[in-house]
């Protein structure tokens, strides 16, 4: 098996903050994120796709057709975004990078229809990843 | 799912055992048992799983997981002589295999997600890590 993996950059908007807390409660767990101005990142996702090498291209997936699914999917929906406002599939959520990665999760893997989406790491700064991968709680 | 944190640390260190003569500690260790210590930036990628809180959408708050870091390694760390000012040094190389899992070792009692691994680079070209369930404690002794 091979993995391959590609990167995207995306920037968008965020803040912290969970309507059932309190104005203290909110910023005793969320510190600085809770500023509901918000305040913003630059996001950089790795796309990691497992399978076998086709025996006539020497490809597990075209990475033209990958690029086009990270454009649909993530790029249009999260880049210049404000993600509690503009992105319906984090609505109700609060965007931490946990539940933005798990949700790009959802939209990718039904896409990829040649190899299967092994990984996703979203960083929201260098020091800073969440990792989702098969098997290891996609859906927890 | 896995959160990972990427930490800094600056510290000093000698390759050197009292188990072998001079000349085998300069064979096997080469410049890095020079008796006046070289030192490193260190980073450490620390990775801690659990399930999201839906509260918080989060793992593990990093308002909780640094400090804990901070206190349990940067702190202790940090500009140090790991040989002489780490206790667990004195009796063991401070090789970056033992120093990971010194590393895993204090950080495993985080009490609010699961340590899942430990990632240390001694430089931009050399890195080491240790993972739960793999032997992370039978520290061999040198």
């Amino acid at each position: 098996m091979i993995r391959i993996t590609r990167k995207i950059e995306f920037s968008a908007a965020h803040f912290y903050h969970n309507p059932n807390f309190s104005v203290e409660e909110n910023r005793r767990v969320f510190g600085k994120c809770n500023n509901p101005h918000g305040h913003g990142h630059n996001y950089v996702l790795e796309v990691t796709i497992a399978g076998e090498p086709d025996p006539t291209t020497g490809m597990v997936l075209d990475l033209k057709e990958l690029k086009v699914i990270l454009q649909t999917e993530v790029m249009e929906r999260m880049d210049h975004r404000h993600l509690n406002y503009e992105v319906p599939e984090l609505a109700g959520q609060i965007p931490t990078c946990e539940n933005i990665a798990a949700v790009i999760w959802k939209l990718l893997e039904p896409k990829i229809k040649s190899g299967k989406l092994d990984r996703v790491r979203l960083y929201e700064s260098p020091e800073l990843f969440v990792d989702v991968s098969a098997g290891n709680g996609a859906r927890a | 799912m896995s959160l990972s944190r990427r930490y800094h640390f600056a510290a000093s260190h000698r390759l050197h055992t009292a188990k072998l003569s001079e000349e085998e500690n300069k064979r096997v260790y080469g410049k890095c048992s020079n008796p006046y210590g070289h030192g490193h930036n260190y980073v450490l990628e620390v990775t801690v799983t659990g399930p999201v809180d839906p509260a918080t959408g989060m793992i593990a708050n990093l308002a909780e997981l640094d400090p804990f870091v901070q206190r349990e390694v940067i702190e202790p760390f940090d500009q140090r002589f790991l040989n002489e000012e780490v206790a667990e040094f004195r009796e063991q190389v401070a090789t970056t295999e033992n120093v990971c899992r010194e590393i895993f070792r204090r950080l495993k009692s985080f009490p609010l997600a699961r340590l899942e691994r430990v990632r240390v680079e001694e430089t931009s070209k050399n890195s080491f890590e240790i993972e739960a369930d793999v032997d992370a404690f039978d520290v061999v002794r040198a």
